[in-house]
């Protein structure tokens, strides 16, 4: 690892202003990415600011129903938090079957969103990757992509988005706040991900020196019946293949609201709206389920070698529908 | 944007400085550059060598240690940002020369082979315990991040049943 100076923030505009100044100089919250990249040399800070006192760790009900939970909030005490558990299980769930528990413990809610891709040739800081070094061109390609992205991909970058976290504020329309040098902002969370398109180095719109304050779901009465389903190459502490965030309910036997993001399959985390469209009014039966999963998968752009995702991705969210269903409604 | 002028904050260089750690109830002061982990200012310098290096990458858990109570990952943790915290590893859980009871369960189930991931495993599976994830079906689950190659997970269980049983309940 190269030589590190080091300040600890106290207050959030003096943070910031210290990242701002210097172009070469990060924020640090749980490490867990952070550390880890800067020891495979493929983030390359010269000054990491430490945030972790800062009063942003509480996870608050907001008037109407909805959840705000602060950027500096771990992923354990997130998923454990009563309102989380009771209101949103999706994102309990999404948090649980994420990392261990040792990581839940120390990863952030901002960190989590801010992740950087488990693409190995990103991480072994030699292969050529347009998101570490621009105009590198990319290894996944044509090396092994059999756990790659097979919906927003470009020919720039297919490294999946690896948060499970992400998956579910996606489907429940949630919102980040941050600030920065320029004052605070609010930004709908599908434009929080971008795709990678011709600039896979941009995967958010935050600026230099802008931290992530808060993430605020609205209330969503529907999120009371949700569930996040997840696929994996084995049963625990791994990244998802596929992975479904679920919510939904039924009246008089039809699809009366429906919420559906996927994991593992996407290039950020993807909000399955043509498979929402689809299930709108229709028999709440698998038929129905299959139908939209494989008008979302229609979309899908796979490699050889990750061509089964596509597949998965239908059965997955056929399964994830049914079984958040079975005797609901009905 | 309304705000208080931000006061500049400190800013420590990236060469040796003294760092002070609290670690198993002990303050002791460092001689450490900011880059250093936790898991290297443990074993490098206090000579705490229980906590083990496996990977260095955050995946095995050979490394577990408490900061504040709380099972983490010392190799992912640079020792700097300790400064104010309570650290606790494998040689602050025994008291008065007894043996914690779950390093006691250990030897009594069997549950190592090697040894060299057993402090991360006894660590986190105390920690287990008091966040009460210890039923029979949760175990396997909320001890996947730390990893036994000699594959003695059967064991492992036994031992964490074993003390959870004692204590009279999950």
């Amino acid at each position: 690892m190269r030589p590190l100076s080091y300040a600890r923030a106290t207050d959030a505009d003096s943070a910031i202003a210290l990242v701002y100044e210097n172009r070469d100089s990060e924020f640090l919250a749980g490490g867990t990415t952070e550390v880890d990249l800067l020891r495979q040399n493929v983030l390359r800070p010269r000054l990491l600011v430490d945030i972790n006192d800062l009063p942003l760790n509480k996870v608050e009900d907001l008037p109407g129903g909805g959840l705000r939970i602060g950027a500096l909030a771990r992923m354990s005490d997130v998923a454990r938090a009563g309102s989380v558990v009771q209101r949103f299980p999706v994102i309990s769930q999404a948090l649980l079957l994420g990392a261990s528990a040792q990581l839940r413990n120390m990863a952030s809610i901002g960190g989590n969103l801010c992740q950087r891709v488990r693409c190995s040739y990103f991480r072994d800081a030699t292969s050529p990757c347009n998101k570490r070094e621009p105009g590198s061109g990319c290894a996944a390609l044509s090396g092994y992509n059999r756990a790659h992205a097979i919906l927003g991909t470009s020919d720039k970058c297919i490294a999946t988005h690896p948060s499970d976290l992400a998956v579910a504020l996606v489907a429940l329309d949630a919102v980040v706040h941050s600030r920065g040098p320029a004052g605070e902002r609010a930004i709908p969370i599908d434009d929080f991900f971008l795709l990678p398109g011709d600039t896979p180095e941009r995967e958010h719109p935050l600026e230099h020196g802008e931290l992530i304050t808060a993430i605020e779901v609205p209330a969503t009465p529907v999120a009371r019946q949700s569930a996040y389903l997840k696929f994996r190459d084995r049963e625990s502490y791994e990244f998802a293949l596929v992975s479904v965030a679920a919510a939904a309910r039924i009246e008089d036997g039809a699809v009366a609201e429906v919420r559906l993001a996927l994991g593992g399959v996407g290039t950020k985390p993807w909000r399955a709206r043509r498979a929402e469209l689809s299930l709108l009014g229709k028999p709440a039966t698998e038929a129905s389920f299959a139908k939209a999963a494989g008008q979302e998968l229609a979309w899908a752009t796979p490699t050889p070698m990750n061509a089964f995702k596509v597949t998965l991705a239908q059965r997955a969210i056929t399964r994830a529908l049914a079984t958040l269903l079975k005797g609901a409604g009905r | 944007m309304n705000r208080k002028v931000a006061a500049p904050l400190t800013v420590r260089r990236d060469s040796a400085q003294t760092v002070t750690l609290s670690v198993n109830g002990h303050a002791h002061e460092l001689w450490i550059e900011p880059r250093v982990s936790l898991l290297d200012a443990l074993r490098e310098h206090l000579r705490l060598t229980g906590s083990k290096k496996g990977c260095d990458q955050g995946t095995c858990g050979a490394c577990t240690v408490w900061v504040d109570g709380r099972r983490v990952l010392a190799c992912l943790t640079l020792a700097v940002t300790c400064e104010g915290h309570e650290v606790t590893t494998i040689e602050g859980l025994s008291a008065g020369g007894q043996l914690h009871p779950m390093q006691a369960a250990f030897i009594a189930n069997d549950a190592f082979q090697c040894g060299y991931c057993t402090p991360g495993q006894i660590m986190s599976a105390v920690a287990l315990l008091q966040e009460r994830h210890a039923a029979d079906d949760e175990i396997a689950e909320w001890m996947s991040g730390n990893i036994c190659r000699c594959a003695a997970y059967p064991n492992i269980r036994a031992a964490i049943r074993q003390v959870r049983d004692a204590a009279g309940g999950e």
